[in-house]
């Protein structure tokens, strides 16, 4: 099972990793102030397996892959959102972190409910089951490779 | 069946027809990296287990958002940049030129039709020249680097008519904001946006520009305008049939269609702190503001530093109100050297950096602190975007940035 | 006994016929000022007082100029701190106008003035043959409340300047060669007074190049005589003297030296002290990564063509950044006129906004790590532009320009 953190709409990449912290040589160092402008103590409470439950256009806005990388270097398992923006979408595919699009679970669940997901299948939280999709071939294909960087490098033959 | 702008570039580019939601694989022609990203793009690439880069005359790196350096580790990123061009023969740097986006059309690289990507999510901009161009993360950029190709989703297109004439104290930043407003910021997302009309075509490529650089703001992919007359003369190429074909056909088939009269449009703001909570300025009643912001890849342009000297000259920033202008490229501030801009900008107390991102990436170029407003020429409000987050951001046109320096509050111009 | 100048000064600021040096005298300061490295500090302790009070408001200047624009909301809020109570005071403020020295140099400072600044290099006013001396906060601050302070009267090491300086050769040259021959505490508590026919020769922006510096070799103050020249910059900026003295042939020095100008060499200050002199030539061939042409030392008008004349039809290194930056508005004006911002913009260069920039080491053109710079900045400790283990070389417009174009440390050809 996996705790709920949740917020809310037009959760924008300032908000997941603010500029300040952007050039840091290593997500570790990053990790810290991840959703700082927002929750500055998220960070801190944020456990192994938790997921994260959200509204609409969640990681709108810049094209820093820092913001999926940190939040799965924080140990998020995946992301429940409305919808995605389109560049975030992308980034967190190719870094293995899973993103899964559910219209109704937002609305029904609190921050601090427990959640199940299985995934290309469902959603389980307080008893109720939450269907979700399977993502199209060509990214599921990157997502199993755990990211793109291991993709390139079967690719080019190295593992 | 008709195609749609986007369609038809892809489709040049694969070399047979493509309907949205088809999954393509494209010969890259442009791979924008700016400095933030550069180490990551390495370090991926090198990853990746690539030995050589697939097209090193492809590749631009270019260091903006650092620059000046406000942080001891930010030159790291340039001797990144520095000592990977040296490393794979690539060719184009530049070191202290100006803003990515500006310097990607200006300096002659992305040319109509052309598809390019960027490790920023404003590389939509280049939409304003007719080229398929959009962001990517650092993982992505570094397996073109080595693959020189990137696979797309062909998407779907929103086209936006605009017929009519402006009114005078309205700017093409007005057009997008209001746009925006009415999608909402995710109304676009994974769409094209499509502009024509007769607003459109007699807009100057630097307006278009920055109408190109806000669709991002509404979640879509790309922000296209059929290259024309003017388009060609920008990118110093000849207006041929080739180019004469690169548009929406009348029979394609768009997901939606949004029509305006150019008449409607009158100044706004962004209200903090979404790019999307757009309200007139003539309702912003008594907003004091400390700073005024002008600048961007939105809007750092002559023709932006012009508008805000027109009503500048002969005044001055109100005072204990600050008024920053960061030119969005070397060439655009010698423009503005010569042509007297910066000086009546000077003279009404403006504080003139030099080019760069300046304050719109918040590391730097005016930073404020809690309780402060900010007028903003820029491209977004996020909270903490440029400070604490009780920074208030308001994003308006640069007449609407300049008549609010004089006043020290909001107005209209 | 005579007087010497800094006596002299003393003496009218105590309302005394005489001082000497040694005396302790309670002294009226004729202007304070005080910029955004540590005013928000001297607030902080004014708020706290028990009868808040302000002496003189009219004396107080207060210039943001360190940290324009904000590199931080921490600056920002120290830079509001400072705007909101100059503004609820009166108090004459500028922000973002340039270097403090400079505006105090455009704006302020009269000969025969006793000027307490919160910074070391206020020194630089005895160009105009004013008294000025770096204090810390509370020292300003009790300035502030009280209208005046103590001062130890200073010995004099009076320097005699003949003849001029040869073409290519600097005031900045004369300054750090005068540093490196009495070392980086040669003049610890004593005022360096600039006498003979040399200074006569030089241009006000000279005069400020050297007396700016002096902090750097301890120096409470440098003082130079006011001659036409003076008098002719202080009409030029509507302004008259408040007096005008000069040493009595009698004076008592603690030292002298007469220095032929026409003898002084082009010459670089090595990391990481400034008394750490040598001719460029031996430092010629250091590769760097950055080049600073500006600060209260040397971003005037007249710093400023030096360095287009050098670089003009040229082309700043491939990896280097060459940072220019004017030391005022009046000076970015006057350079923007003369086509002198065009010529370094078109070089590659990159012209600032006027403020401290590196040569304050924060906020723009920050080194890192391994890095050297070659300046025109006032000091080269260890750290001083960025990273701890960075280098700054310190030189003239010229051979910092010079070496702008090469991308290594080079003389300027003359």
């Amino acid at each position: 099972m996996s705790k709920i953190w949740k917020l809310g709409n037009d959760i924008d990449t300032d908000i997941i990793l603010p500029t300040e912290y952007l050039a840091f040589e290593t997500v570790k160092e990053m990790k810290p102030y991840a959703f700082s402008p927002l929750r500055p103590d998220l960070a801190s409470k944020i456990q192994p397996g938790d997921i994260i439950v959200a509204g609409n256009n969640f990681g709108c806005g810049s094209s820093r892959e820092q913001a999926p990388e940190v939040v799965k270097a924080l140990g998020i398992s995946c992301i429940v959102a409305k919808s995605f923006a389109r560049i975030f979408f992308r980034n967190a595919i190719n870094n293995g972190l899973l993103l899964v699009e559910q219209p109704d679970l937002y609305d029904q669940v609190e921050e601090g409910d427990e959640a199940e997901v299985i995934p290309g299948k469902e959603i389980i939280v307080n008893g109720k089951s939450y269907p979700i999709a399977n993502l199209p071939e060509n990214l599921m294909e990157i997502l199993e490779a755990g990211g793109l960087v291991k993709a390139m490098r079967k690719r080019n033959g190295l593992d | 069946m008709g195609h749609t702008l986007v369609e038809k570039i892809i489709g040049n580019k694969v070399g047979h027809e493509v309907k949205p939601g088809d999954i393509v694989t494209v010969d890259v022609d442009w791979c924008m990296i700016d400095d933030i990203m550069v180490p990551f793009a390495v370090q991926k690439f090198e990853e990746m287990g690539f030995s050589k880069v697939a097209k090193p005359d492809s590749v631009v790196l270019i260091y903006d958002h650092f620059l000046p350096a406000t942080q001891v580790d930010d030159s790291r990123h340039f001797r990144a940049g520095d000592a990977f061009a040296e490393k794979y023969g690539i060719k184009n740097v530049h070191r202290t030129d100006g803003i990515c986006h500006q310097l990607m059309t200006e300096a002659g690289y992305v040319k109509p039709g052309d598809i390019s990507f960027g490790t920023d999510s404003h590389t939509v901009t280049y939409g304003c020249v007719g080229a398929f161009a959009t962001g990517i993360g650092y993982t992505e950029m570094a397996g073109i680097l080595g693959t020189g190709q990137l696979w797309i989703k062909v998407p779907e297109t929103i086209k936006i008519e605009i017929d009519g004439t402006l009114n005078g104290n309205v700017t093409s930043k007005d057009i997008i904001l209001r746009i925006i407003g009415d999608l909402t910021a995710s109304g676009a997302t994974y769409q094209a946006l499509e502009f024509t009309g007769s607003t459109v075509e007699a807009m100057s490529v630097a307006s278009r520009m920055t109408i190109s650089n806000m669709s991002v703001e509404a979640g879509a992919k790309c922000g296209l305008f059929a290259p024309d007359e003017k388009t060609c003369d920008y990118c110093k190429i000849p207006y041929d049939d080739k180019i004469k074909e690169l548009h929406g056909d009348d029979d394609a088939k768009y997901a939606r269609i949004l029509r305006y009269r150019a008449e409607e449009f009158e100044p706004v703001c962004a209200c903090p702190s979404l790019v999307d909570n757009i309200k007139p300025v003539k309702e912003l009643k008594d907003i004091k503001v400390n700073q005024v912001f002008l600048g961007s890849c939105t809007n750092g342009r002559l023709e932006d530093l012009r508008i805000a000297a027109s009503i500048l000259k002969g005044k001055h920033v109100a005072p204990y109100v600050k008024m920053i202008v960061t030119p969005a490229s070397r060439k655009i501030y010698r423009e503005a050297l010569a042509d007297g801009t910066l000086e009546i900008l000077s003279d009404a107390g403006a504080i003139i950096t030099t080019p760069g991102c300046g304050l719109c990436c918040g590391r730097g170029g005016g930073i404020l602190c809690d309780d402060e407003v900010v007028v903003a020429t820029n491209n977004r409000n996020f909270l903490g975007r440029m400070g604490t987050n009780k920074v208030q951001i308001y994003l308006a046109s640069p007449a609407t940035a300049a008549a609010t320096a004089v006043a020290g509050e909001i107005v209209e111009a | 006994m005579g007087m010497t100048m800094a006596e002299k000064i003393i003496a009218a600021a105590a309302g005394k016929a005489s001082c000497k040096a040694g005396d302790i005298e309670t002294v009226t300061l004729d202007r304070l000022m005080s910029n955004d490295g540590t005013t928000h500090l001297t607030i902080d302790m004014y708020n706290g007082l028990k009868n808040p009070h302000i002496a003189d408001t009219e004396k107080l200047v207060w210039i943001i100029d360190h940290n324009i624009p904000a590199d931080s909301p921490k600056t920002a809020a120290s830079h509001k701190k400072m705007r909101d109570f100059a503004k609820e005071h009166g108090i004459t403020f500028y922000e973002g106008e340039g270097v403090c020295h400079q505006i105090m140099m455009e704006n302020h400072v009269r000969p025969g003035e006793l000027i307490f600044g919160a910074d070391s290099h206020t020194c630089a006013y005895g160009a105009l043959g004013a008294f000025g001396t770096g204090v810390g906060c509370t020292d300003y601050l009790y300035a502030m409340v009280t209208g005046t302070s103590w001062l130890l009267v200073p010995e004099t090491i009076r320097f005699n300047l003949h003849g001029n300086l040869k073409p290519g050769v600097y005031a900045r040259d004369l300054i750090l060669t005068i540093i490196g021959k009495i070392s980086a505490n040669g003049a610890n508590y004593k005022a360096m007074e600039f006498a003979g026919d040399g200074v006569h020769n030089l241009s006000i922006a000279d005069r400020i190049s050297i007396c700016n510096l002096c902090v750097e070799a301890g120096a409470k103050t440098a003082l130079m005589e006011v001659d036409d020249v003076a008098l002719e910059y202080l009409k030029e900026h509507g302004r008259e003297p408040k007096a005008i003295y000069k040493s009595d042939e009698d004076a008592n020095f603690a030292e002298v030296f007469d220095i032929d100008l026409a003898s002084v060499e082009p010459i670089v200050a090595k990391p990481h002290f400034v008394d750490n002199v040598v001719p460029v030539s031996e430092c010629e061939g250091v590769k760097i990564d950055e080049a600073f042409l500006g600060s209260c030392n040397n971003g005037r008008i007249e710093d400023l063509r030096v360095g287009a004349a050098v670089i003009k039809g040229k082309h700043v290194a491939k990896k280097v950044r060459f940072l220019v930056v004017p030391a005022s508005r009046a000076v970015y004006k006057q350079a923007l006129k003369e086509g002198l911002l065009d010529i370094f913009m078109e070089a590659g260069a990159m012209v600032m906004n006027p403020n401290c920039s590196v040569c304050w080491g924060a906020c723009q053109g920050v080194i890192g790590e391994g890095e050297t710079l070659i300046s025109t900045g006032t000091r080269n400790f260890k750290g001083r532009a960025g990273h701890k283990d960075s280098f700054v070389y310190l030189a003239s417009a010229a051979t910092v320009t010079a070496s702008a174009i090469k991308g290594y440390i080079t003389s300027a050809e003359v």
